[in-house]
């Protein structure tokens, strides 16, 4: 396993293939909690250190149970019975094992299931057949990804708390405008890698 | 258990209008910016959607009375779940061009928040014929959804409509662009907003 192919997986899906910007999933998250820079780093944590376990999980009950056994038809419903599950007891864990962890994090998590980018890289790295440190990378990337665009909108929405923006626009239409231009700025790293 | 007065073309009309899925509610908006760049692939998934609300609505419906309510979402999810795959393999097998665009679109309608929330506000407290109503509503609404922003996306983009070519070339080629689907969709919002505003004196769907 060479270290320089993962480097590579892990810039492609936070820049160039950014979730959030050129795949556009985790929209409804994306808005929801990119209001206060304070709620999108703690939900950038959070989803990031899912994404990473999810992957990681998906992968051996795909390779090790799904395939053996020739079930792979029913990967959605696998897939997303691993996520809710992996979710529901993280949520149980956290709550015993550091109280005030879950105070600051637990609001994230319990929104983590409805987030369709938890369940399109499980999708994803099954579809393209990554292997165990692949698909690792993978997870890890989109998380970045997913946490870089959620620091930059949020930085940019809290000044526009502040400005004077028409009375239709205000709120999510012109969050909508804001993210087009974001967009448009990542469409210059495509090219950065070709894998 | 709040069982619903209103009547069936209100219900109808609240799923298509009044709660518009992502113009009103603004969720599930994942796949309005995903797959609008073309109408074929947003009726197309416009249509699934339609179909999975629908009959999610109706089997959750049914079966209300059975499910306990500390499990009930693993069940929603799995019933949801069901009807996705059947969705995705029909694609799979008689659509196969559409399906290699919108694939993955498909498959992630199992995470969709509107279908879920349809689910748990309406159907698991109200009887078959008034949780179809509401699921085909909420699915028409958001199909309709679909047909606008694609529409504007096609034409203004590549100068088309459902495949046929009205101006050559690429007029305005920022619209079939990722970026394009966020201004398209932002520009659309603000629009309902004014008109809610202007002439039916709402508030406007600033949501989040």
């Amino acid at each position: 396993m060479e270290f320089g192919k993962l480097f590579e997986l892990v810039i492609a899906a936070s820049l160039i293939n950014n979730f959030v910007f050129t795949r556009f999933l985790g929209l409804c998250i994306f808005f929801g909690v990119s209001r206060k820079m304070e709620t999108a780093v703690g939900m950038s944590i959070t989803f990031t250190a899912v994404m990473v376990v999810s992957a990681a999980l998906s992968w051996v009950v795909y390779e090790y149970v799904m395939i053996p056994l020739d079930i792979t038809f029913l990967k959605i419903i696998i897939f997303i019975g691993i996520v809710a599950a992996f979710v529901q007891s993280a949520d149980t864990i956290m709550k015993k094992v550091s109280p005030t962890l879950y105070y600051k994090l637990g609001v994230y998590l319990a929104l983590i299931t409805t987030n369709c980018i938890i369940l399109a890289v499980p999708l994803i790295n099954a579809g393209e057949h990554y292997s165990f440190f692949e698909s690792i990378a993978f997870g890890l990337g989109s998380g970045l990804g997913f946490a870089l665009a959620l620091v930059i909108m949020a930085s940019i929405r809290e000044k526009l708390e502040v400005a004077d923006v028409p009375a239709p626009f205000k709120g999510l239409p012109i969050s909508f405008i804001i993210a087009g231009l974001i967009a448009l700025a990542f469409t210059g790293f495509s090219g950065l890698i070709t894998l | 258990m709040s069982v619903s007065q209103k009547s069936n073309w209100e219900l109808l009309k609240n799923g298509m209008f009044g709660e518009n899925t992502i113009f009103r509610m603004a969720i599930s908006l994942c796949p309005s910016i995903a797959v609008t760049n073309g109408m074929k692939n947003g009726v197309a998934l416009g249509v699934s959607v339609v179909f999975v609300q629908t009959m999610v609505n109706v089997t959750v419906s049914l079966i209300r009375s059975f499910i306990h309510p500390k499990i009930r979402i693993p069940i929603f999810m799995l019933v949801i779940a069901g009807y996705v795959t059947i969705i995705d393999m029909l694609m799979a097998t008689y659509a196969r061009a559409v399906y290699k665009e919108i694939g993955l679109y498909i498959q992630i309608i199992v995470a969709f928040a509107s279908i879920f929330a349809r689910a748990e506000v309406f159907a698991s407290k109200n009887r078959l014929l008034p949780s179809a109503i509401d699921g085909f509503g909420m699915g028409v609404g958001f199909l309709l959804a679909m047909i606008v922003i694609s529409f504007f996306r096609e034409l203004l983009g590549k100068g088309e409509l459902w495949g046929y070519s009205f101006v050559s070339g690429n007029p305005l080629l920022i619209m079939i662009l990722p970026a394009g689907g966020f201004l398209a969709v932002g520009l659309l919002m603000g629009f309902f907003n004014w008109i809610d505003m202007r002439f039916f004196g709402g508030k406007g769907a600033s949501g989040v």
